[in-house]
This record gives structure tokens, sequence and C-alpha cells, in this order.
């Protein structure tokens, strides 16, 4: 999909929310830059999506969201799954800003549960969407004791998890919303992307942004900041690794989805990223299922030749 | 068996074709309009423009039709709805003492200045299916009355004691002006108003579950009914270039006072405490949970021991909305399967390590086969 523009709906404003709102958030915003990885309370509004669906990241990208802008929204790696075509659409019709699926291209990137697999730059900006933003939310339910936790930089609770899980299993047993630790301060909660996401969050050129709608906070990693996924000298953080290629464009290095072919275990392995993919397949890269994938997945009909 | 991933534009428009086919029904059927929805479905409307916090009874009713009588959906649209309105003010406390009254009732009175007044209530009737009904047909109309001279005399009971404070007064002054939950971000502890608003927008079967169970011992709060009154009451504002109150219109309200009692304490002498419910029009079961949850939730200000889920300011106002919970509840069905395929790498690891452990029984003497206390499966 290549940038375009559309007109916007009449009787919004530009990106739906109202410019005192926007102002509120741009304020909630700033402060969460200036103290990265702190939770910022904001004034949530009700959008018209329901909670847990992305209202967090979507009022921050209404907020930060210009006319010039271009975007683009991911879900679980891709464009093109449902609620990223809907929130898409959203800001399509509400703002009318160019959209565009290719990820050098994207001036805001709305996400879901992943990075992207192509390397952010400066003046990029990643917005997040978080249901749960606080990581100590499972360890101790009550807002008032994990803000003083924070305050008080008492992240105990957190270490004692992490070695019970080493006791238990050989391994630290949290595969994704891995927690992470900001700028030297802050434990902060990277929304559920896979732990293999965490360390490109560390030192990336890029502002990230994360939303929380339901929960009311927003908080912020600014570029070239430090974030380093908590762990032990003796148990080292380790991401996942993938011990084949992508069936399609044969990626290494990227992070795969398992997609189940038939009902008799037939698999295969593509990568997460479906526009990451895309590029490669368009430069030449085959993987060595691309003639015989679904035509849903490899964008193309089984059994023919890509040339 | 082949699971599409790719979930098309196109697809999303026809589903949203197909809902709006099936919320139309069988179109030889009349369709439902508005103002039917909005005077036959009144007491659907009342709790949709309650939880959805705007009083607009055409609004509500659109809403519901739209959403095929989903209650919680309805709200939605009218709370995404009321979010782009201006706010340009508030308006003067309204004056529930100066109702136009429709019902009211004591149960700690027999009879009072201003009388019981039944009303329309579903109370006393007996609940057999009118068959009639269904063939239609219209009722008798109501039975009429000349106004007693005194009927504008109706003094809120919990005002009656006040000579003897017998029963806790509270000064609406002394808490400033009321906060504004869908402005400002909910921090702990909240103060009573803050409580009360989030109540007033909370899920009516939530809060009632909740109001009952501290009838049955968590968290008993000894309630009577002070007062339950339903009816219409004007509704002030004072523009700032006008410098005076002008009226905005009358809105139907039903408020609950509940009447509990309190030992006292080293600070407070024993007295009546009062739980507080208001809703906008007739909303009974509402606002009478709504008051037992309020006294309930003030455990800590009285210094009650606090032992159950209903004196949990955290608990009950982080849950009641209802629209947070289905979000969160439904959002489950949006696509998890980055983390689960994280999920499935681990479970495999560990399933492998399992094996390998049972396979080998001599190098294993105290490691057992722990599932891993993964976190909530899916966010």
């Amino acid at each position: 999909m290549n940038p375009t523009s559309y007109e916007p709906a009449s009787g919004y404003n530009f990106a739906y929310l109202d410019e005192q709102t926007k102002r509120m958030i741009r304020r909630a915003i700033l402060k969460a830059i200036a103290i990265p990885g702190y939770q910022v309370p904001f004034a949530s509004r009700e959008m018209p999506m329901p909670y847990g669906w992305g209202t967090g990241g979507v009022q921050v990208t209404a907020a930060i969201l210009g006319p010039q802008d271009v975007l683009k929204v991911i879900d679980q790696g891709s464009d093109d799954t449902t609620n990223a075509v809907s929130i898409r659409n959203f800001f399509r019709k509400t703002a009318g800003v160019a959209v565009t699926t290719r990820t050098a291209d994207a001036s805001i990137i709305q996400t879901r549960h992943r990075i992207p697999e192509t390397q952010l730059s400066a003046g990029q900006v990643l917005v997040y969407q978080v249901p749960i933003p606080e990581p100590l939310r499972f360890l101790e339910p009550r807002e008032t004791e994990t803000r003083k936790l924070h305050a008080l930089g008492e992240y105990g609770l957190m270490y004692v998890k992490l070695y019970e899980d080493i006791a238990r299993n050989g391994h630290i047993a949290t595969t994704y919303a891995y927690p992470v630790e900001v700028a030297g301060r802050y434990v902060m909660d990277p929304s559920p992307i896979p732990k293999f996401d965490n360390p490109r969050m560390h030192d990336m050129a890029a502002l990230q942004l994360f939303g929380a709608g339901r929960e009311k906070r927003i908080y912020a990693v600014p570029p070239h900041t430090s974030v380093r996924s908590l762990d032990f000298t003796d148990h080292p953080f380790t991401p996942q690794v993938f011990t084949e290629p992508c069936a399609l464009c044969a990626a290494r290095g990227v992070y795969l989805d398992e997609v189940i072919l038939d009902d008799r275990g037939q698999r295969m392995f593509v990568c997460s990223d479906t526009d990451f993919c895309e590029e490669r397949r368009a430069s030449g890269h085959r993987g060595h299922l691309l003639g015989e994938a679904p035509a849903a997945l490899s964008g193309q009909p089984a059994q023919q030749e890509a040339c | 068996m082949y699971v599409a991933v790719k979930g098309g534009e196109a697809a999303i428009a026809n589903a949203h074709r197909l809902l709006a086919d099936e919320r139309r029904g069988d179109r030889s059927v009349p369709e439902l309009d508005v103002a039917q929805i909005r005077e036959q479905m009144s007491l659907l409307v009342d709790r949709i423009m309650t939880e959805g916090s705007v009083y607009d009874r055409d609004l509500a009713a659109l809403a519901l039709k739209q959403a095929r009588g989903d209650v919680t959906e309805a709200i939605f649209l009218v709370r995404a709805w009321r979010n782009t309105l201006p706010r340009f003010g508030a308006s003067a406390p309204v004056d529930t003492a100066a109702m136009r009254i429709r019902r009211r009732v004591s149960a700690t009175w027999k009879d009072l200045p201003g009388g019981q007044v039944l009303g329309p209530t579903f109370d006393y009737t007996h609940r057999l299916v009118d068959f009639a009904l269904a063939a239609g047909g219209e009722p008798e109309a109501a039975a009429t009355a000349e106004p007693a001279d005194d009927s504008r005399d109706c003094p809120r009971v919990t005002d009656l004691l006040d000579d003897e404070s017998l029963i806790e007064r509270h000064d609406a002054v002394a808490d400033g002006p009321a906060p504004d939950l869908t402005r400002e971000p909910l921090a702990f502890p909240a103060n009573r108003s803050l409580r009360l608003q989030a109540l007033a927008r909370g899920d009516e079967g939530f809060i009632l579950a909740l109001g009952y169970s501290t009838q049955r011992g968590y968290g008993r709060t000894h309630p009577f009914v002070g007062e339950i009154r339903t009816g219409d009451v004007e509704v002030f504002f004072t523009p700032e270039e006008l410098g005076f109150a002008a009226p905005l219109g009358r809105v139907t309200l039903t408020e609950c006072q509940m009447v509990n009692q309190f030992h006292g304490s080293k600070e407070r002498p024993p007295q009546f405490t009062r739980g507080y419910g208001l809703a906008f029009g007739a909303a009974e079961r509402k606002a009478m949970a709504m008051a037992l949850v309020d006294r309930s939730l003030r455990a800590r200000e009285l210094g009650e021991e606090m032992t159950s889920p209903a004196q949990d300011e955290e608990f009950v106002l982080a849950h009641c909305d209802p629209l947070q919970a289905t979000g969160f509840v439904e959002h489950l069905k949006l696509p998890h399967y980055v983390d689960f395929q994280a999920e499935l790498e681990l479970v495999r690891g560990m399933r492998a390590a399992h094996a390998a452990r049972r396979d080998a029984p001599a190098n294993n003497e105290t490691l057992t086969a722990d599932p891993a206390p993964a976190r909530e499966a899916a966010e």
C-alpha cells in the first residue's frame, strides 16, 4: 500500500479528539518523556472502540498525529489483522492522513504486541497499545502499593518472582511482557511484545510511547535510552531463538508465527512482520515453501512461481 | 483445514452489513421506531442514560435500537457520543427536596410529611405472565386525584431527625467542586464524590451483587431504607456572563437514602450514618444497591474493620465500569498469536525437559514437574 491521503469525515475534529483533550494528552506524553519509564496518569477518554482494543494507543496517536504524518498500524506484526485494519481506517476516516504498510515510510507506527523487524530511525514514533501498564500488577494488585514501590525503586518482588521461576524451571518462564528497567530507574512493562523484541527497545533511535486507555496511563522511552531486560548475572536474559528460517522469505533472526496448515500436524513458520516479509520477497528472497503456501499468507496463488 | 490469517477489509465490511441485517430481523415484521422504544422500554432507556452518563431519552432509545437491545453496547454508543461534546460548566446541585414526586416510600417511618406515594411500581404485582398483553389493547387510564395542599412539602427523611443529630449530616459545601471522573484519571484513595460518580456509572448487575454481599455478612452495614423517591427536579446553571442561575430543564431522578447503624468510635458518638444512591430515570434497584455500596465503602472513613470486597475501594471502583469490564474481557478474542507462539515454545521446552527428567530418573531426586506459573495467559 502506498501512502495515500483521504478526505476526513465531517462533524469531528481532526483525529477525533478535541484540541483540549489532545493538549491534556500531550502534557502527559511530555511528562512521560521527561521521566522515562514512569507511568503518568492521564484522563483517558471513552473512545468509539472498546477498552482493551487499543484505546490508549489510539489516544496517543490522535494526540501526536499531524496532517503531514504517514501512519502505519500493526497488530501481531501484521498490517492485515482485523483490529489493525479497523484502527487504520479510524484514522483514515477521522484525520484523513496518509497510511502505509511500509515501516520505513511511516512517521508514526501504532503497534500491538510487536516491534517491526526493520530498524526504526530518528524522527519515527512507535506507539504501543498497552493492556496492563503496571509491571508489578500480578505480584501486587493494589495501585496504592505499586505506586509506592515504584517511588521507592523497590523492585524486590519482581526479582523474587524471577528467582522463583529459575528455582522451579531452571530458567525464567516469562516469554512476553518481559519486564525491563528504563534509564537505570523505573521498571516498566514493555507491553505484551515477545521478549524476542526486548533488545530492540534499547538505545532505539525512534521515540517509543506507550498508551493504556482503560488503565489511564501513558509512559515513554525517549530515543537512545537504556532499556535493560531484568535478569541475574548467572542467568542472563535470553531472547527466543527460532531454529528454522521463514518459509516464505527465508529470513533468519526474525520472529516467526507458526501456521497450522491442515489437521494432520502440518505447519509452517512465517515472519510475524508481514511487511518485512513482503519486502524481502519483492527483492528476490525465497523461502522453501513460498510456492506452496496458501494465498492468504503469501499474497500470491499457490503452486505459482513468482518471478 | 486452513485458518485464515488475514482479516481483509471486505470481510469486516460484510460482517457489518450482516450485523445490520440481523438487527433488522424478519423484514416482514414492522420495524421498531425510536419513539416506541423511548416510550415502551423506558426503564431500559433509563439504565442506558444512567450508565451512559447522558440524560437524553431519544439518544438512549436510538442507541438501544442500533445495539439490537444489547444494553452494554448501547451504553458504549452513548458514552462515545458524550465524549465528543464540549463541557461548558457544571450545574448547581439539584435540590431533591423540591422534587415533583412520582413515587416516595420510606421503610423507617409509617407516615411522614408528604406521605408515602407508591407510584408506578412492580412491587405488590403478582408476577404472572399477562398473556392478554400479547394481543395488544390499551390499558385503562391511570387514576388521578386532586393534589393535596401540602404536595410541595416533601422533605427528605434524612433531614427530619436533624435536630437530634441522630442521623449524620452531610455538608456538600465542604466537599468543594465535584470532581469529574471522565476528565480526571481515577486516583486512590478516592473521595466520596468520586466514588459516588463511579458507582452511578457502574454496572447495575455488579453494584447489585456487591450491595447484596453486604447483606450476607461481607461487610455488613445494617441498612434501612430511609427513603426512596422518584420524580422530576429542575436543573439550574449559572452562566458566567449572566451571573444568576437559569433553569435548563427538568430531569427525572431516583434517589435512595439508606440509613445505617453506626456504633460510634473514639471520635464520633453512636449515630445513624448514610449511604446514598442516585440514578437517572426510574432506577430503584440501581439507586438502592448504590447506596449500600456507598455506605460500605465508607468503612475506612468510619474506622470500621475492612474485610470484604464491597469495602475495598480499589476493588470496587476499578471493576465497576461496564465498558472497561466488557472491553477487556472481550479483547481476548483479538489475535494473540505472537504471545501464544512465545508460550508454545516455552511449553515445548518444558515438556522436553520434563521428558528428559522422566527418562533419566537417577539424575533427578528433587525436581518436580511443576507447570510454570506462567503469567496470565492473554492480555
